[in-house]
């Protein structure tokens, strides 16, 4: 974790005039999204592509005198004799939260004002710019916690603070005009049914990979034969396309439901819920028996024999030794396979499963590209919200070192 | 010991072959008699009038498959390994810590989804399939590009230039070839995933090997999923089993 900020402060030492150069072109990155790129687009109905805007022309004067202030700021505390180091990173982050917030309120606005007296089918969409400012907005704020490097705790309430300053956005009457969050208003009932049932499909297909899969780690621990054998044939079905295996699991699983019919009655069938769990449940065991099973290898052989020594059981080494300092390994495994499912069920609307994926592609075949984005972008956010909070979770459940925090 | 772990690794590596080649055999016996199988899916689906995808070829849609996975990673693999290059030069070191955090945060994202949002901005047809999956495999070339250049050791590069190599030459003979084995793990997870994406191409409107695959879902045919199917998941582990022969070739000692 430590050595990683050795390369940035020799690199400032090489160059003492700009300290953060990663910061600075960040900063011209936005100043040539906004010069160069549309920062809206306004169209006559939802089908018909619109007639770009600039920033220039969608931001509110304050706006722009806001936008130029922040850049400005950010350009200075990439400068090293202009800004001491940490207060100058503390200020990138600050900035980068206004910039945020900048972002959507002038989205928001441009919308409202646009479409006072625009005839009700006219449509507001956000243009690449936006989509380059909110971009640059997040790395800056990677790239100031990375120098910065506070505890997993601060950097969790930054994040949290971040994500509500969204939230805000999205909650209150903002954004409202979006053609975007129009389609959503339209999709009310049916994107939280579809939402729930995509996390629905997740949790179901981890609870029995997990059941499964830690108990066959434990056995490649405990029994070298068995390893490689498991190791290959779930190797295999890792390389699999997804869509191929959905596609494979239909005919037998329709023949057996003719042939079952109490199946048939609890709702497994060719297409739906069934063949997709299957097939995430299958993926979801690799990275799950190879974490296990690695977490488990990487306990010192020290440790378990002082734990013998001790006169603890088999058992007893098990479940307070083994397993607790496995544990981290064993998450991140978790994580893998969350982000993996979440993404993996996308397509597992392609065989009726439902789930966001269902916007997605229903979108496509009617080329409705807010349709598109109401399902693509939530999938996005909800794989990086669960990678973010299991690596959290992994860093927590990290043994606390003497003299560390 | 050495010599018969040298020899048990010889034999894996004999067998693997085998496989591979057996594998490769009946990707192709698969792509080119498709046709003749036509009799077996009539008896397996007897309830389906035209049990063979017929609106193209099974070898062009193939070639198409390949065609775009290629394409993909090519661009992939040129500015995968370039940015991670620049990232561990000490020009560009700076940028590392940013890259590598964007990589892995990347590959969070669902490859579904990024295929998705490749629409509004390109269109539909094989442009935005294209953008969509050198982007996505962009992300493991990077990572493993700089992950491999980081394990060659520091001792090692000091060697180099104390025999008075250029920075050119020891990029060139000793860094590149020790990293290599990792460079090539990353493309062939960037290859595998693009495999899979390339099939979910054919929803916006690029032509692979999903597109008999997705025909059949929307028409309920579920000869064409098979078929489509099929050949995708062989050429998957086919290309899965070649890469691992070709890491095998770049890993030195042990």
């Amino acid at each position: 974790m430590t050595d990683a900020a050795a390369p940035s402060s020799s690199a400032e030492r090489r160059s003492p005039l700009i300290g953060n150069r990663v910061l600075l072109t960040l900063v011209v990155v936005c100043l040539l999204g906004v010069g160069l790129l549309p920062f809206a687009s306004m169209a006559p109905n939802r089908l018909v592509s619109g007639q770009s805007m600039s920033t220039w022309a969608a931001f509110a004067p304050w706006q722009l005198v806001t936008l130029a202030g922040l850049l400005a700021l950010l350009a200075l505390a990439s400068f090293a004799h202009l800004m001491p180091r940490r207060p100058g990173h503390a200020v990138a982050l600050a900035a980068a939260l206004a910039l945020l917030a900048l972002d959507f309120v002038a989205l928001g606005g441009y919308a409202h004002r646009a479409l006072a007296d625009a005839s009700p089918a006219a449509r507001v969409s956000q243009g690449s710019a936006f989509w380059v400012l909110l971009f640059a907005a997040g790395l800056i704020m990677i790239d100031a916690l990375q120098r910065l490097r506070p505890p997993p705790v601060w950097r969790a309430l930054y994040a949290a603070t971040a994500l509500t300053l969204v939230g805000v956005c999205f909650a209150t009457d903002l954004l409202s005009p979006l053609s975007i969050m129009r389609e959503f208003a339209n999709q009310r009932d049916n994107f939280v049914d579809q939402l729930t049932r995509h996390l629905a499909l997740v949790a179901g297909a981890l609870v029995p990979a997990l059941v499964v899969g830690l108990p066959l780690g434990l056995l490649a621990r405990r029994r070298p034969g068995a390893r490689n054998v498991l190791f290959s044939v779930l190797n295999v079905f890792q390389t699999l396309p997804s869509i191929a295996v959905f596609g494979l699991l239909i005919a037998p699983l329709a023949a057996l439901a003719a042939a079952l019919p109490w199946l048939r009655e609890v709702g497994v069938g060719g297409i739906g819920a069934a063949p997709a769990l299957i097939a995430l449940v299958l993926y979801s065991l690799l990275p799950i028996v190879r974490n296990t099973y690695a977490g488990l290898a990487g306990v010192a052989p020290g440790t378990l024999e002082a734990a013998r020594g001790m006169g603890m059981t088999a058992r007893q080494i098990l479940w307070r030794v083994e397993i607790p300092l496995a544990l981290p390994v064993i998450l991140s495994g978790l994580r893998i396979v969350t982000v993996q499912a979440i993404g993996l069920t996308v397509v597992a609307a392609l065989i009726g499963a439902g789930g966001l994926g269902a916007f997605i592609f229903q979108g496509l075949g009617q080329y409705a590209i807010d349709l598109v984005l109401l399902g693509a972008i939530p999938t996005i956010v909800l794989a990086v919200v669960a990678d973010f909070t299991l690596q959290l979770l992994v860093a927590l459940s990290r043994p606390t070192r003497a003299g560390q925090g | 010991m050495s010599g018969a772990r040298t020899l048990h690794r010889l034999r894996a590596a004999s067998a693997g072959s085998g496989v591979l080649i057996a594998l490769c055999g009946l990707l192709i016996a698969l792509t080119l008699g498709m046709a003749q199988l036509e009799p077996l899916f009539r008896a397996l689906f007897p309830s389906v009038s035209n049990p063979l995808y017929t609106r193209d070829s099974y070898l062009n849609l193939m070639l198409a498959h390949i065609g775009l996975v290629v394409v993909s990673s090519l661009i992939s693999v040129g500015i995968g390994i370039a940015a991670g290059l620049f990232v561990t030069r000490p020009a560009g070191r700076e940028f590392e810590p940013m890259v590598s955090s964007l990589a892995a945060v990347g590959q969070t994202f669902p490859p579904a989804a990024v295929l998705a949002i490749a629409v509004p901005l390109a269109g539909f047809g094989f442009a935005p399939t294209i953008i969509a999956l050198s982007l996505y495999g962009l992300l493991p070339v990077i990572q493993n590009t700089i992950t491999g250049l980081d394990t060659v050791p520091e001792t090692t590069r000091e060697a180099a230039r104390g025999n008075g190599m250029s920075a050119w030459q020891i990029l060139w003979r000793i860094e590149l070839p020790l990293a290599m084995r990792v460079i090539v793990a990353g493309v062939r997870v960037s290859v595998i995933i693009n495999i899979g994406t390339a099939t979910i191409g054919s929803t916006v409107g690029a032509k692979s090997l999903g597109t008999p695959l997705i025909a059949g879902l929307v028409s309920n045919n579920l000869a064409y999923v098979i078929q489509g199917a099929l050949l995708v998941g062989l050429l998957a582990i086919v290309a899965d089993l070649a890469f691992e022969r070709l890491e095998r070739r770049f890993t030195f000692g042990g």
